[in-house]
């Protein structure tokens, strides 16, 4: 058997994360992947696919179910185990440290699962990091706006240039060892509950 | 919280309840008074606290009963050495089916009065009725080891109803069991508060009966603990202990309910309205129809010695998993079982605070039929009473007997 033999089911709801293990796995030469994004009737779906390894994001709320039902087992032709061997502790953290986790069947050999485990863990993190830069980019965005309010609302009351109403801010955030941003917000706040501008 | 915590702890949660007595000592200051900095953790499934408490992101969970048993024996996927030395309190859950179930329930003599007896009969001969040609009836637990899914089971055997031929039992996450229920996927469950109160909110379902009847005062959910950590981190467990004891008491007192609800419906938590979390706390249940019923000792956090880990609860609950065949009945595991909840932590932990403390670690549950004080180090207790509805008494001395004559009865139904 080669590599491209294993069948092989990925339960997401994260349909870009999901894809994203898909073309990782299509990458690898795995031929026979499926990819769920919905638990309803997967039971049905289990049977028909008949997955050696199953890969599952820990986020998911019907890990319960799913467990139940490979270790029931009427879907699944022989039991299933999770990971490959219980002994593999560092395996096991790096992949509850990444959100996943996978399932195969019994029987399988060790050399072949690992690969697939090593990749879905290096793809989840590679998602979070690409999730975290996203939010970090949005609140870097956010703070800028802010910081714009309150340079205004400086230049407005106090009659300061924009580059004088950035120094005071940047000084009072120093003073306070805070980040400019709270204190941009703190004033946007107090000038909303003063009242509003004239021209806002 | 204080810098110079003397000890850290994290602890991973669901969002139910009856994880009340660990969030209130986390945010009401319990745990700090004792020197704790306590890190709570939600998580989505079960299967995620037994992994992280296996790998060691956690010290300790919120647990159900069972689970601790099942890892310690081995039935789970990734399975680790769990202990209990404290539990998080008594009742809480119900039996809730789909209102087209209850009509076909009520059409056989059930009534809206939550008796299990009435209305375990009324649901056998709905099932019987029903033609061999129809799918049969699907209900929902949470998970297989459980006290939902043992409760269930033991209510419809009683009643003569075979849960593995006569009806189908299928695991649903707890947030998920109303919408189930109302899209017809399943036809009843048996969940934890306040998801029966919320399908007969939503008008689609019924309550029809509840586990403090089932069998009074009986186990629910756990404080789990990674039996390394507890034997390397003793000073740490114990001071736990003791802040979740002053928790539990502070869950209790009826002048807390307010408060209580308001804390466990912010979204870090449960994320449902206060109103909901009314039922649990009052043991005033709307049944659905418009019929409502006050229903003793529904869940208690505290009261009846509701955080003494019995080991008499963790063997009634090894006899369950051996009637339905989820492990063999052999002296290794029988031993696992009577060494995974821990009596002896619990009380040395609270000696120091001089308050009551049942002398036994084991009862005969069953035995006590109306709340009794009993004898007991320092102050006065009261237990129980702890029956089973249909009579039956479970003495933790004679486990061999009591799980031949259930599978006698199994065979004769």
């Amino acid at each position: 058997m080669t590599a491209g033999s294993l069948t092989i089911l990925v339960i997401d709801d994260n349909r870009i994360r999901a894809s994203i293990i898909e073309a990782g796995l299509r990458d690898a030469g795995h031929r026979h992947v499926t990819v769920i994004h919905d638990v309803a009737g997967i039971a049905r779906r289990i049977a028909e696919i008949e997955p050696d390894v199953i890969v599952i994001d820990l986020e998911n709320p019907n890990r319960d179910m799913l467990e139940n039902m490979f270790q029931l087992s009427r879907a699944v032709k022989r039991p299933i185990a999770m990971f490959v061997d219980r002994a593999d502790q560092a395996s096991i953290e790096a992949a509850v440290d990444a959100g996943v986790s996978a399932y195969v069947v019994d029987g399988l050999k060790k050399e072949r699962i690992k690969p697939i485990l090593d990749m879905a863990i290096s793809r989840f993190n590679a998602f979070s990091r690409m999730a975290r830069e996203l939010e970090e980019a949005r609140s870097e965005l956010e703070n800028r706006k802010v910081i714009d309010r309150a340079k205004g609302i400086l230049m407005k009351s106090r009659g300061l240039s924009e580059e004088a109403a950035y120094a005071l801010l940047r000084k009072t955030a120093m003073n306070q060892n805070r980040k400019i941003a709270e204190i941009a917000q703190s004033l946007v706040t107090a000038a909303g509950l003063l009242g509003p501008l004239e021209g806002e | 919280m204080s810098m110079a915590a003397a000890h850290q702890i994290t602890a991973g949660f669901m969002p139910l309840f009856d994880s009340a007595v660990l969030v209130v000592a986390g945010e009401m200051g319990f745990a700090a008074r004792e020197g704790i900095e306590l890190k709570l953790h939600r998580e989505t499934s079960w299967a995620n606290i037994r992994d992280r408490i296996a790998i060691g992101h956690f010290d300790v969970a919120h647990m159900l009963g069972p689970m601790p048993l099942a890892c310690s024996l081995g039935l789970t996927p990734l399975a680790s050495e769990t202990i209990v030395p404290f539990s998080l309190g008594l009742g809480g859950n119900c039996v809730t089916v789909s209102n087209a179930v209850w009509e076909g329930m009520a059409a056989h003599g059930a009534a809206p009065d939550l008796d299990p007896a009435r209305a375990g009969a009324a649901l056998g001969a709905l099932i019987r009725e029903r033609t061999a040609s129809r799918e049969p009836l699907r209900f929902a637990v949470v998970h297989p080891h459980s006290g939902h899914n043992y409760e269930l089971r033991y209510w419809l055997a009683a009643c003569g109803i075979d849960p593995d031929r006569d009806i189908e039992i299928v695991i649903v996450p707890p947030p998920f069991m109303a919408d189930a229920l109302a899209a017809g996927r399943i036809d009843g469950y048996c969940v934890g508060e306040p998801w029966n109160s919320a399908a007969v909110a939503a008008g689609t379902g019924r309550i029809v009966t509840v586990k403090a009847l089932l069998w009074r005062n009986s186990p629910e959910k756990v404080i789990g603990a990674r039996r390394a950590w507890a034997e390397e981190n003793p000073d740490a467990l114990a001071a736990l202990l003791r802040a979740l004891h002053h928790s539990a008491r502070w869950c209790q007192d009826p002048a807390n309910r307010g408060e209580l609800a308001e804390l466990m419906a912010r979204p870090a938590f449960l994320g449902q309205s206060e109103a909901i979390q009314m039922p649990i706390l009052t043991g005033l249940l709307q049944l659905g129809g418009g019929v409502e019923r006050r229903v003793e000792d529904f869940f208690l956090p505290f009261d009846k010695a509701a955080n003494f880990p019995w080991k008499s609860h963790a063997l009634w609950f090894y006899t369950q998993m051996v009637r339905w065949r989820q492990l063999p009945h052999t002296p290794q595991n029988l031993a696992i079982a009577r060494d995974c909840y821990r009596p002896d932590l619990y009380r040395s932990a609270l000696k120091p605070l001089g308050v009551a403390l049942p002398g036994a670690n084991a009862k005969v549950e069953g035995a006590l039929k109306i709340a009794t004080p009993v004898g007991s180090a320092g102050a006065s207790l009261v237990l129980g009473p702890d029956g089973f509805f249909d009579g039956q008494i479970f003495d933790p001395d004679k486990v061999d007997a009591y799980i031949t004559d259930q599978k006698s009865a199994r065979k004769s139904v």
